[in-house]
């Protein structure tokens, strides 16, 4: 399935709701594509809704890294939210879990921009 | 499982929906075979990897260069083997992506992930010149189905393979 992604403006952040796959091509494209819209926007307080995104690739993976980086570079930050399973044990797998403010409840990922 | 070897052969182009096109490819061989949901996951996204590095890596993006995929389902195991055309590399000269100073990197964990999804992985110096990943999954135990996972019962061997 194609990646999806629309976004929310909610308190302290923008939450981007993405479902469907990020992969390499279309999916990390977008991925990107919105996180650096966000940002030129001056909404550097961003929190990514994974709960139907249930398959990263690679490329993926360097995608959320980049959004990570990106907005740390502005003097903002981004959280994830409600991972999938596979998604999850994925960032444990590369460690990159430990890496990222991982999130279960959005109310918390609001929140810890305080 | 039957016990004859099966061999399948496709020559890809060197293009991102390739990528897609052989993850889903061995998919429907890994189903057929009796791989679980789990392992065909697992499977699925090594070919991704294999692919998206001959991509990528290996032939550089460039369109004149293929890239080269193999499936063989032995009695044992399906033995996954992807060549680029491009100048070849030594496995032990790619970066840990587990290493502090490489975490934050925004590439270089496919070789990684295939190492882990599969029971065995290597890359050897192919005939075209270039690098010849070949990768590995035990098949699941017919007698005891239950331990792989879903989809396991069942299981007919695939067709065309």
């Amino acid at each position: 399935m194609a990646l999806r992604a629309t976004h929310r403006d909610a308190a302290q952040a923008t939450v981007v709701d993405l479902s469907g796959k990020i992969t390499l091509g279309e999916g990390s494209a977008l991925l990107r594509k919105t996180i650096r819209g966000l940002l030129d926007d001056k909404r550097i307080h961003i929190v990514l809704n994974l709960a139907d995104v249930d398959y990263i690739d690679s490329s993926g993976i360097g995608e959320l890294v980049s959004a990570y980086t990106t907005a740390k570079g502005r003097g903002g930050e981004l959280k994830l939210l409600h991972l999938t399973k596979k998604v999850h044990d994925l960032l444990q797998l590369t460690k990159l879990y430990t890496v990222f403010d991982v999130y279960t409840e959005e109310s918390a990922a609001l929140s810890s921009f305080k | 499982m039957g016990t004859d070897p099966k061999h399948l052969e496709i020559t890809l182009e060197t293009q991102v929906e390739s990528v897609n096109l052989a993850e889903e490819m061995c998919l429907r061989v890994a189903e057929a075979a009796g791989f679980g949901e789990d392992d065909c996951y697992k499977i699925g996204m090594s070919v991704r990897e294999g692919v998206i590095n001959a991509f990528h890596y290996g032939n550089q993006e460039r369109p004149e260069k293929k890239i080269h995929l193999a499936v063989d389902l032995t009695g044992e195991k399906m033995i996954i083997h992807v060549l680029d055309e491009g100048a070849g590399f030594t496995l032990s000269d790619v970066p840990d992506p587990l290493a502090e100073e490489n975490l934050l990197s925004t590439s270089g964990r496919g070789i990684f992930l295939m190492r882990a999804f599969m029971d065995e992985f290597d890359v050897v110096p192919g005939r075209t010149g270039g690098a010849e990943i070949v990768m590995a999954k035990k098949l699941p135990l017919q007698e005891n189905p239950g331990t792989n996972g879903q989809g396991s019962q069942g299981a007919t061997p695939p067709q065309g393979v």
